[in-house]
């Protein structure tokens, strides 16, 4: 028999029943909540007269409508009264249920994906939901997560579990050494414009080779973070020493008594060598280049120094169609360099790339230089609290102001644009986030991804640019 | 939860790829606490000329002609046809929650980004699944005949267009027990509650470190 894969392994470690269908039931160890698609599955709960399953395995912080600017007054700053009614919401509904809650102005307040890692709430062999897409970031730390709609929210409150179907298994492994300047954002983008934006539907997406194993956990979760935008609900990494260390210390990570019976069932999270995957991709590490989209979906991306393409050499008429379509969106011409692409706001920041090491890379190309003068506004805005404190206690926080950008308090900010931080209409922005969909950052505006330090770059020349030629 | 068992109606021709979930609704509406009232900005983007805001009364915004739903021959949709990849993006439910309130109760496409298609199950949705060659040949008939409706029968598992012509679907035994019969699914799982806890006991014991530990 074929051994198994790290999915396998998680998936048979939580099924509670097999059912006759198909479909089964599976144990959820952890679910964080946030004020967007928790209201209606707290409401189901009342008006079905239930109780949460098992207050312990929740954990909850407002992050998308949080404003970014200084609010040390609270909720009631919040000036969009539709925000505010939302984010009073979930800490009422919090406070109702007995669920923890890290509120807007706590130090340990984020945006989930960061908050739940660094408190040790998500841990290597656990389940993790959220009411949020990129849930596959746990992913990183040999978790089974992905992201939950709001019925499913209820229904793991209610239940603690599951009704799922196995996902089947695909492989993609990223071997040998990444370049000076090329980081984990630009493997994962390369990665979505090779399997394209619907290649993992279906798939639980591992993500191995020699390049991933000498990433940080930060860049494990960057990759992991993405993995919904090649279709795949849940990314994987395999457990090592990199991901146990991650683990020393946090709060909710085991105790002292417990950490070796932890650490001992947390080494058993890899593939087996003679595991079956459904899908091998293997990629080059030296084949990646400094990556930006052009477009308005991930897939519509290309390394820094091509052409945007040009829709006629397209054979495939939809493919052809989506492509005029798109440069019609963002304002650019077929065959245009996408180092001429001029920009008009930048954002650092998102639950892809706003932890300690972003903000680092980012400090580091614009350490002494200044923001170009057609950038209207470059906003930095730290994943969490925590990170901000971090940041600020590097002197981050001066090289950026120094530099010309605004440095903010945590949330999710213009990753989607629910709180105040959007672009205009038409306007270009690098940003570090998810999703170039058409006005995902502001009604009409024009995403482009990048890595924290090509934004960085960006924003200090007024283009795009090779990062690498600002670092010689 | 609303049955799905058979259903005619208007088809509409939703002619592009990758539909994403911030395009069938965008993020303002998202700041809603309730289910309801998300039909009014379905599309919002694509079928309004400016930019739409929560609570606003739709009734007076000017709409975008070009936009399929907007056309006079599409009143009254319940049937969506559409592209591959339809509803990737985000989880929100907010999406499925539109298109009913909307009045689409069911959506045709080569294919569906995964948490979308779960979703709408959750909402008295059908996500129907065909080949993209039959896709293309609905799309043709749509676009060539005013008035087009298309049968969805869920317990044949067919899609039947005006010619007669069927077209089968696949579908989780599952999911179609739960549309067919309007199954609150909560209700099921906490059939099994004893297994549930059968299964925590042995959890607590293999991995203590996860119990007790968030307060």
């Amino acid at each position: 028999m074929a051994g198994k894969t790290l999915y396998d392994k998680l998936w048979d470690a939580h099924l509670v029943r097999q059912n006759d269908d198909g479909s089964a039931l599976i144990y959820i160890d952890r679910q964080i909540l946030h004020e967007v698609t928790s209201p209606q599955a707290f409401e189901g709960l009342r008006l079905a007269g239930r109780k949460p399953w098992r207050i312990d395995a929740n954990l909850a912080t407002p992050d998308h409508n949080v404003p970014t600017t200084e609010r040390s007054a609270g909720v009631d700053q919040i000036e969009d009264p539709v925000s505010r009614i939302q984010v009073k919401t979930l800490d009422a509904n919090c406070d109702e249920f007995g669920i923890v809650e890290f509120k807007m102005n706590d130090q340990r307040q984020g945006i989930v994906h960061v908050v739940g890692p660094e408190q040790g709430m998500t841990l290597p062999g656990t389940t993790v939901v959220c009411g949020d897409s990129h849930t596959s970031t746990h992913g990183a730390f040999g978790a089974l997560a992905h992201g939950i709609g709001t019925s499913e929210v209820e229904h793991v409150l209610a239940t603690q579990c599951l009704i799922a179907k196995k996902m089947k298994n695909m492989l993609v492994r990223v071997d040998g050494e990444l370049g000076a300047g090329v980081t984990a954002k630009d493997v994962v983008l390369h990665i979505i414009g090779v399997i394209g934006t619907a290649g993992g539907t279906g798939y639980a997406i591992e993500f191995g080779g020699s390049a991933i194993r000498s990433i940080s956990m930060e860049g494990r979760m960057t990759i992991c973070n993405m993995a919904i935008e090649a279709g795949a609900r849940v990314g994987l990494v395999a457990v090592d020493e990199t991901t146990i260390e991650y683990f020393r210390g946090r709060p909710f990570s085991p105790s002292e008594e417990q950490w070796d019976a932890a650490v001992a069932s947390w080494k058993e999270l890899v593939s087996d060598d003679d595991a079956r995957f459904d899908t091998v991709v293997e990629i080059k590490a030296e084949d990646i280049q400094p990556q930006v989209t052009w477009g308005t979906s991930p897939e519509m991306v290309a390394p820094v120094s091509a052409l945007v393409p040009n829709p006629d050499a397209e054979s495939d008429p939809v493919k052809a169609d989506g492509i005029r379509r798109a440069l019609k969106y963002m304002g650019l011409q077929a065959d245009q360099k996408i180092t001429d692409i001029q920009l008009d706001r930048v954002f650092i920041g998102s639950c892809t790339n706003s932890r300690i090491e972003d903000l680092r890379a980012a400090a580091e190309v614009v350490k002494g230089r200044k923001v170009a003068a057609n950038i209207k506004q470059a906003l930095v805005v730290p994943g969490s609290g925590l990170v901000k404190a971090q940041a600020e206690a590097e002197g981050l926080d001066k090289i950026f102001v120094e530099a010309g950008l605004e440095w903010r308090e945590p949330g999710c900010s213009m990753c989607l644009a629910m709180n105040p931080d959007k672009l205009g209409q038409g306007e270009h922005c690098a940003s570090t986030s998810n999703r170039n969909f058409e006005g995902r950052q502001g009604f009409g505006g024009r995403t482009h991804l990048v890595s924290p330090a090509m934004a960085a770059a960006a924003a200090v020349t007024g283009h795009f640019i090779d990062v690498r030629e600002l670092m010689q | 939860m609303k049955k799905f068992t058979q259903h005619t109606g208007i088809a509409a021709p939703l002619d592009r790829a990758n539909v994403d979930t911030d395009m069938i609704i965008p993020k303002q509406f998202l700041k809603s606490i309730k289910r309801a009232g998300f039909g009014p900005n379905l599309f919002d983007e694509l079928r309004y000329l400016d930019e739409g805001q929560p609570d606003q009364d739709c009734a007076g915004r000017p709409l975008n002609p070009d936009f399929v739903l907007n056309q006079p021959r599409y009143k009254g949709t319940s049937v969506l046809l559409a592209r591959e990849n339809f509803g990737c993006g985000s989880s929100r439910e907010h999406a499925p929650w539109a298109l009913d309130d909307f009045g689409i109760r069911t959506v045709i496409a080569p294919s569906f980004a995964d948490i979308f298609y779960n979703n709408c199950f959750k909402n008295g949705l059908l996500p129907i699944v065909l080949a993209e060659a039959q896709v293309d040949q609905l799309f043709k008939e749509v676009e060539a005949a005013e008035g087009y409706e298309l049968t969805v029968d869920l317990e044949r598992q067919v899609v039947v267009t005006p010619s007669g012509e069927e077209f089968a679907f696949e579908v989780d035994a599952f999911r179609k027990h739960c549309l067919l019969n309007g199954l609150d699914d909560i209700g099921l799982t906490l059939q099994h509650a004893d297994e549930i806890k059968a299964y925590e006991e042995r959890r607590r014991q293999e991995a203590p470190w996860l119990f007790g530990a968030i307060k």
